[in-house]
């Protein structure tokens, strides 16, 4: 019950008030129930603890590498890049959003990157629909590659066993084989939305970052090598968000505050206390379940079934408890299923994006606002790419454990 | 007479373009572009679907409807210099776009200029998007449908299908008339 409160409030958020207000104060009452017992609760925030740091490294990194004028950078390039085609314009835009979701995760696709790519489409003087799809789509399906995708990959990735480099070499085959899926599906349904050509003139040019740039590059060449030394790749992401953080400080660019609400404490807070929750859940019962629905040897119809699953169970309740409640059984049962998970809950987003449960009170939201609802469009959309997405990627995935082992 | 010019990216210079030939010198034009209102809605539910962020500093919807706003007032003006009409209206709405086209012909209105947007490299049905497709079949005046660019030529009509293998059903039965 009161993982669906939680749930529920994160959705609705009354009064504007962060998510972590219902979560933590949930976790703790669990504890004080003794329904989580202290020790478990322990072992939860060992285990979450890395993940949490890695995760509030990447937030800053992203935020810097936003205020040094990464994405508008990257924005101006991909629209004077594309000389007004929009075809050329929309695989700029999927190169860039693939790499950006991969790099420095989806929230920096979503929140940073999309804003300053429709801000370029306008200015070209095309029609902005097939790159806003391409960026919302790319943001969840182009987040297999690497632990720091997704938070996701993130909690998963320590469960799974994997190094860095393994999981990221497991995944690259899924993860372009996800992205293939969308181009093509994209292409051809938004066929007369990329007609004519822009005003290329019109682009501005920005100057290219070069500092943020490297820094970006030097940490993610930085993961690998933790990877490869059996280090935590968080220092990688600390590092780097470090050395953009700090000249920005000195120059008096940034203020403590504004870093601090880079790291957004509260979304910390909120992933810890859902993991609190979701495990204690899963002690009453639910891992069990949860456990029997898994297939105990990995063939490419388990893995697809796993998908499949995980695909449905993050539209129900969303991905991030859904990838907490799986994540057992999966770990028990292997890598293979671990990815298999990731790909389910990953990918799936797309064809509600926000949960079944969550899109309901959303739309509710939205029509009190006295906004007009989504289109069907959206939800075709969906259902168009989901379900092609999840066979080929999974599929790639089966491939690539066949090769890598 | 009353026409309406419905204005889109990337085709509206062959609007432009038919209405200043094709029109006569006493009409009275109405360039039209709409913003669509879904775009800044797929990036807002694609924030709303990361659990768990505030994100107190960004809620692109907003910033976005202006941007996207101001791209359609820089064509509208950019089609009025174009045309070169002193006295042609300027109209911009915001909404879905083909509901908001055919409401804006509904009433008054003797013709409406559009575009073709889908699918140009051949002749046929697919050359009609499916927005445009919409407006085409609903609107309640005439319609001038526009090349934006040069026309296929006729070979691009795929050939007829072959005559069917079967011989032709027999011719019908006559029958006879009372006598």
């Amino acid at each position: 019950m009161l993982l669906g409160g939680t749930l529920v409030w994160v959705v609705i958020r009354p009064w504007g008030w962060p998510e972590a207000v219902f979560a933590v104060p949930a976790a703790v009452l669990l504890l004080l129930l003794g329904a989580l017992p202290l020790s478990q609760a322990g072992d939860e925030i060992r285990n979450l603890g890395p993940t949490i740091g890695f995760l509030g490294a990447v937030l800053v990194l992203a935020d810097m590498a936003d205020r040094y004028g990464l994405f508008e950078a990257s924005a101006a390039w991909m629209a004077s890049g594309s000389r007004g085609k929009p075809v050329a314009l929309l695989a700029l835009v999927f190169a860039v959003a693939a790499v950006v979701t991969a790099v420095l995760s989806l929230d920096a696709t979503v929140v940073l990157l999309t804003p300053a790519v429709l801000t370029a489409v306008a200015r070209l003087g095309l029609r902005a629909k097939p790159h806003a799809y391409a960026c919302t789509h790319l943001a969840n399906s182009a987040s297999l590659l690497l632990p720091v995708s997704n938070l996701t990959n993130l909690l998963a990735f320590s469960a799974s066993g994997l190094s860095f480099a393994r999981f990221g070499a497991t995944m690259a085959l899924p993860w372009l084989a996800a992205i293939a899926v969308e181009w093509t599906v994209l292409r051809t349904f938004f066929a007369s939305d990329l007609v004519g050509r822009g005003e290329p003139q019109m682009a501005t040019s920005r100057p290219v970052p070069v500092f943020a740039c490297a820094a970006v590059a030097l940490t993610l060449i930085g993961f690998f090598v933790a990877s490869v030394l059996h280090l935590a790749p968080a220092f990688a992401a600390l590092g780097g968000a470090v050395a953009l953080a700090a000249p920005a400080l000195v120059h008096r660019r940034v203020k403590v505050r504004d870093l601090g609400r880079a790291l957004d404490i509260p979304f910390l807070a909120f992933v810890l206390a859902l993991g609190l929750v979701v495990k204690a859940v899963s002690l009453h019962g639910l891992s069990s379940l949860v456990g029997r629905v898994m297939p105990s040897q990995v063939s490419l119809w388990s893995l697809l079934l796993v998908a499949a699953f995980a695909a449905a169970l993050a539209n129900v309740i969303n991905n991030l408890p859904a990838v907490l409640l799986l994540l057992p059984a999966a770990a028990a049962a292997g890598p293979g299923e671990v990815l298999a998970v990731l790909i389910g809950v990953n990918a799936g987003p797309n064809l509600t994006y926000v949960g079944s449960l969550a899109t309901l009170l959303w739309r509710r939201a939205l029509r009190q606002r006295g906004e007009e609802l989504p289109t069907a469009e959206f939800l075709r959309l969906g259902a168009l790419t989901v379900p092609p997405v999840l066979l080929a990627a999974t599929v790639a995935l089966w491939a690539s454990l066949k090769l890598v082992g | 007479m009353r026409v309406v010019v419905w204005l889109t990216e990337g085709t509206w210079r062959g609007c432009v373009d038919a209405a200043a030939q094709n029109l006569p010198p006493d009409a009275s034009v109405t360039l039209l572009h709409v913003t669509p209102s879904d775009v800044s809605e797929v990036a807002e539910a694609a924030t709303a679907g990361l659990l768990g962020r505030a994100f107190p500093r960004h809620r692109p919807a907003r910033h976005l409807d202006e941007v996207a706003d101001r791209a359609g007032l820089e064509i509208l003006a950019a089609a009025a210099t174009r045309l070169g009409r002193q006295e042609a209206e300027l109209l911009h709405r915001r909404g879905r776009v083909e509901r908001e086209v055919v409401g804006a012909v509904a009433r008054d209105v003797d013709l409406l200029v559009v575009a073709r947007d889908g699918d140009r490299s051949r002749l046929g049905p697919h050359s009609l998007g499916h927005t445009t497709r919409f407006v085409v079949d609903h609107a309640p005046c005439s319609v001038l449908l526009v090349w934006p660019d040069e026309p296929p030529g006729l070979e691009s009509i795929p050939p007829p299908p072959p005559p069917p293998l079967l011989p032709a059903p027999a011719s019908p039965v006559n029958i006879k008339p009372r006598a």
